[in-house]
């Protein structure tokens, strides 16, 4: 079979979600079995923006019930060094004589100069199929996420739209009051597609009773004392940069609805995820509207849950 | 180091030993690969992971390999929290799912240096395998909190035994007891793994007298495989090593501290 997407040929419907599958060190653990067993029909890279980023400070993870809370801080090389370094080892563990695997990078900018210069330098790489637009970033202005404010998504999304001819995916945040309405403000905007759910918006405190061990041993990190942003809160956050994003099983139904409401209102494809285990989890997205279906925190239990949802998905 | 095997594979238990307060969980791996000493796998039960104290675990737990052989894995459990407490009720013939051998583990010195295996709590289990595979004598010294724990040490051969109640052996810390063996004969590598607070002693204690050292790190991880970015420690020259990747056993010369950051997983 073949998926049509966004005029990328597909061998199935499955893909990841961005930030949670790292195909070059899923080589150095796995070797060639990656390869030859690549679970995606289309590999979406972790975010990449201008500047190299380190990430949050740790603890970074908190086991929730049916999910995991992470606030990792989109840690990549930047740009240069991405187009450098990962885009030759990339391309040669998608590569394939018959049906490679097509790359999509996905990218993250916190102003409109920033975009551009990530969409242009995709544009000029072959390697590079389709790039995703991380828009769960705060407007400088207004500190609202410029994903979850229509206006000002249609207004990034027009103003990248014509720096490439690559489809261009815009990923939804959740954590917004109508998440149909800036569907479509992308679609509006020029996007090829949307891909949604991002995860949650989510926190976790550092356990008060001895004994209570999140998915660390209880006690906050000693070198990393912190003390709550918000005067409120009395208590220690767990997590290393204070609050972070919730996915897996938890998040399922939240997903099928979002995904639900946005396919009704949008007439570019959807990639649909949040919670997705089975293939039955990915049928349910298909059957509310989705074209494809992404695998996210499912992979950290099981490398190979891709290829397995997909293996009985058509 | 070994590569794993892609994908989570379905294991049976061969059985569950007790060892003092510990569990020694051992499982039928015919056709896996030889695991380098330090390397660890990704486990969760087959039946019934998740449901536990705060409808937990969700995700797999990582443990070192702590003895290869005859087709069969070990692994030394301490029952700490939701996901170590489901696994130690498991019995001969359950189903345990398995992704590994994974991460990189210790290389042994070749410059005739020798061997100082340091551990502490159920951090031993590397050492045991490390033990297994390496050449001519070595030196084991294991430190627990009493003497439940301390029935552990008969993991390894020849252990010299250090608790913090005095129950059994050296009244004191493990590393008064490399205190002793470093002033005796320096040339030596030495292996750690154990308590975040143990090893940033070992780490300093090296460091001062320039002996190296390998230690075994142990972080909170969703994966396992350098997916998910969470088991970060910060690295001397800037930046952050993965645990489950760059390590676990990490060259102390690359590190400024060994932190409580993420914890044990549990």
């Amino acid at each position: 079979m073949s998926v049509d997407f966004c005029g990328l040929q597909l061998a199935h419907r499955v893909i990841n979600g961005s930030g949670t599958f790292d195909a070059i060190a899923a080589q150095r653990a796995f070797g060639a079995a990656l390869k030859a067993e690549f679970p995606f029909a289309a590999y979406v890279s972790k975010t990449i923006t201008v500047e190299p980023r380190e990430g949050n400070l740790p603890p970074r993870l908190w086991e929730a019930p049916g999910g995991l809370v992470n606030s990792i801080g989109l840690p990549n090389k930047g740009l240069e060094r991405y187009i450098a370094e990962d885009l030759p080892q990339l391309a040669s563990i998608l590569a394939d004589e018959h049906r490679p695997v097509p790359l999509i990078t996905n990218v993250m900018g916190s102003t409109p100069e920033e975009l551009s210069r990530l969409v242009e330098a995709c544009e000029a790489h072959k390697e590079i199929a389709a790039v995703e637009l991380n828009v769960s970033c705060p407007n400088v202005k207004t500190g609202l996420d410029i994903g979850a404010d229509p206006a000002a998504l249609e207004a990034v999304v027009r103003e990248v739209r014509p720096r490439s001819r690559k489809p261009l995916i815009v990923k939804l945040t959740p954590n917004t009051a109508d998440v149909a309405a800036c569907a479509q403000a992308a679609q509006a905007g020029g996007a090829d597609a949307v891909s949604l759910i991002n995860t949650l918006r989510a926190m976790a405190l550092t356990p008060r009773r001895s004994g209570a061990r999140p998915l660390g041993d209880g006690r906050p990190p000693g070198n990393v004392r912190r003390s709550s942003p918000n005067p409120a809160i009395t208590s220690v956050p767990w997590l290393g940069g204070g609050a972070g994003g919730l996915s897996g099983p938890a998040i399922r139904a939240v997903a099928l609805a979002q995904v639900a409401a946005v396919a009704a209102r949008v007439t570019i494809p959807v990639v649909g995820m949040g919670g997705v285990q089975t293939t039955a989890h990915a049928r349910d997205l298909i059957d509310v509207g989705a074209t494809l279906v992404a695998v996210g925190t499912e992979s950290f239990r099981d490398p190979a849950a891709g290829a397995r949802i997909a293996r009985d998905l058509d | 180091m070994s590569e794993a095997p892609f994908g989570r594979r379905l294991l049976t238990v061969t059985g569950m030993d007790e060892l003092g307060s510990y569990r020694v969980l051992r499982v039928a791996d015919p056709d896996g690969p030889d695991p380098a000493p330090g390397q660890f796998a990704m486990l969760a039960t087959a039946e019934r992971w998740g449901g536990g104290e705060d409808e937990r675990p969700y995700l797999p737990r990582a443990f070192s390999i702590a003895r290869w052989g005859e087709g069969e894995a070990h692994f030394l459990l301490e029952d700490v929290g939701p996901g170590t407490n489901r696994l130690c009720e498991l019995e001969a013939s359950d189903r345990l799912w398995v992704l590994g051998p994974l991460g990189t583990g210790f290389t042994p010195s070749r410059d005739g240096r020798r061997a100082l295996l340091v551990g502490g709590g159920v951090g031993i289990a590397p050492l045991a395998i490390l033990q297994d595979v390496l050449e001519g004598q070595s030196t084991v010294l294991l430190g627990f909190r009493d003497a439940g724990r301390a029935v552990g040490a008969a993991l390894l051969g020849g252990a010299q035994v250090a608790t913090d109640d005095g129950s059994v052996g050296y009244d004191g810390r493990v590393t008064d007891l490399l205190t002793t063996e470093l002033d005796s004969d320096p040339w030596a590598t030495v292996y750690a793994c154990g308590p975040a607070a143990m090893l940033e002693m070992v780490r300093a204690m090296c460091a001062e007298r320039s002996v190296p050292a390998q230690l075994a790190l142990e972080a909170g991880m969703a994966c396992g495989f350098g997916a998910c970015f969470g088991c970060v420690v910060p690295r001397r020259s800037g930046g952050y090593l993965r645990v489950c990747v760059e390590g676990p056993v990490i060259d102390a010369a690359e590190l400024d501290l060994v932190d409580e950051h993420a914890g044990a997983p549990t």
